[in-house]
């Protein structure tokens, strides 16, 4: 049962998910532009909406510190963060997915200094890409609220137990009004169910050790491969908790959103809220009769490479946005991902990479029409460019 | 919840481990002998001990034997040999020597 349409930010939905979700620990420090995900739920805490353990910690280190704790005990965790903050967790992320603690957390998309910018891009969270967390991305406020949701249901399934980011950009997504709808507390509560955790340390009939050492022979390497196969058999555990939460609330939920991919000769790859503003450029393009598409990844890890290859398949050229750089790289994140997919699928489709957004900088539509232009004309290929600067 | 052989973990495939290479079974670093890694070791003298367990407090190794407030000896296949319980004795009670010394007694 929805609730009637609304308005509300993207933190609000996901302070929303999170008190649906009732985590027994919540460890978190503030961080523009995420505080007021966890402020709002600081709220429930103190009104007795949620069953929550609040933990004020004195820093970010510390926050995931104290959520891996809580989650090696057996208790659901939730947690947000951003940019810097985000950097400051570095260590922990690897070890809250090596210990197999499903953590979810929510991450405001931001830039990383220096120089300081407090806006919104994908640097901060690119950076955890390589720690074993299962990253989401949200294009809308209400698709942060449903991805939080099936963050929870991911990072708990017996087959996962992960860590999940459900991340939403920096003011676009996070402080802009948005129209929304809630699923009723008791559909979520069901949807997500009781966490069963498989070792908890306050199981004290069955002790066990965690975070163990493994500095002798390959138990380290067996180790990380364990990790890297349950990674990528998430997948299909993303795909199917996505497909009933959308049985559920009538929305769809696309690994790979795909729009005009049948028959697009010129494509466009984009993550998060950028995607809008590409597709709503496509529909203007489509109208005067050009074949463009856009295809918007909602997972990033584990990257669906097949499914990308797929909605690239028809194309002649593709551009692919990334909102960070991957300094002294080829092509930055997200770029190197689709060119490394078409390879491995045999398609060899010419790519260009844009770095776009940085800082908060705005994707316009004349920008977005210039690379469509650019990709009829088959300039760019093989190159890596920061759209809309002149060098 | 699963049970594990630990002691061939060696063999195990990257399935075959407890996931976040928990240990699941507790209390086992008494299998794991590190008398190895000693160079010296403490010899006891029963007769000059007075049972005060300075050394039973000091030792990071827990190879101090005791039964009913009383020292019984030292546990060789976990003591590594640091001296803490020697550099500690009030009464002359332990010292340390070599081990090729301890091989030739």
């Amino acid at each position: 049962m929805s609730s009637e349409a609304f308005s509300a930010t993207g933190n609000q939905m996901v302070a929303d998910a999170f008190r649906q979700a009732d985590p027994d620990v919540m460890a978190a420090y503030p961080i523009t532009p995420q505080t007021t995900i966890v402020e709002n739920y600081a709220k429930f805490v103190a009104n007795g909406q949620v069953h929550t353990e609040f933990v004020t910690v004195e820093s970010e280190h510390s926050a995931m510190s104290a959520c891996i704790g809580a989650s090696a005990a057996g208790g659901r965790v939730a947690t947000a963060t951003s940019s810097q903050g985000l950097a400051l967790m570095w260590e922990e992320l690897h070890i809250a997915a090596g210990m197999r603690c499903p953590i979810v957390m929510a991450n405001a998309n931001r830039a990383i200094s220096a120089p300081i910018n407090i806006h919104g891009d994908h640097s901060d969270i690119m950076g955890t890409r390589d720690t074993g967390w299962i990253i989401l991305f949200a294009e809308t406020a209400q698709e942060a609220y449903d991805n939080s949701i099936i963050a929870f249901k991911v990072a708990e399934d017996p087959r996962v137990l992960l860590p999940v980011m459900t991340t939403l950009d920096g003011f676009v997504t996070t402080h802009a009004m948005d129209r929304c709808v809630l699923e009723d507390d008791q559909t979520v509560a069901k949807f997500i169910g009781q966490y069963h955790p498989l070792y908890p340390l306050l199981d004290t009939d069955h002790p066990v050790a965690q975070g163990m050492f493994a500095n002798l022979g390959n138990s380290f390497m067996k180790a990380k491969l364990q990790v890297r196969r349950t990674i990528e058999g998430s997948l299909d555990v993303i795909k199917e908790a996505g497909q009933s939460w959308s049985d559920i609330c009538g929305r769809p939920f696309d690994i790979v959103d795909s729009w005009g991919t049948e028959d697009a000769d010129y494509l466009i790859v984009a993550l998060g809220s950028m995607a809008g503003n590409a597709r709503h450029t496509a529909r203007m393009l489509r109208a005067e009769g050009k074949k463009v598409g856009v295809v918007r990844p909602r997972v990033f890890r584990p990257f669906p490479a097949k499914e990308i290859a797929q909605a690239c398949s028809h194309a002649k050229r593709i551009a692919v946005f990334d909102r960070s750089d991957s300094l002294g790289a080829q092509f930055a994140p997200l770029g190197a991902e689709v060119a490394t997919s078409l390879y491995n699928e045999g398609l060899s489709i010419p790519v260009s990479n844009y770095v776009v957004g940085l800082g908060g900088a705005d994707v316009t539509i004349d920008e977005i029409k210039s690379v469509y232009s650019d990709l009829a004309d088959g300039t760019g290929s093989g190159t890596i460019s920061y759209l809309g600067i002149q060098e | 919840m699963a049970t594990f052989d630990v002691d061939s973990f060696e063999d195990w495939k990257p399935s075959d481990f407890p996931q976040g290479f928990v240990c699941p079974e507790a209390g086992n670093s008494v299998k794991y002998k590190t008398g190895g890694w000693r160079s010296r070791r403490p010899i006891w003298d029963p007769e000059a001990c007075k049972n005060c367990m300075l050394c039973w407090v000091y030792c990071p190794d827990a190879s101090i034997q005791v039964k009913d407030g009383a020292m019984t000896g030292i546990d060789l296949d976990h003591c590594k040999g640091c001296g803490v319980c020697v550099s500690e004795c009030r009464f002359g009670a332990l010292k340390m020597i070599t081990e090729s010394e301890a091989k030739e007694a």
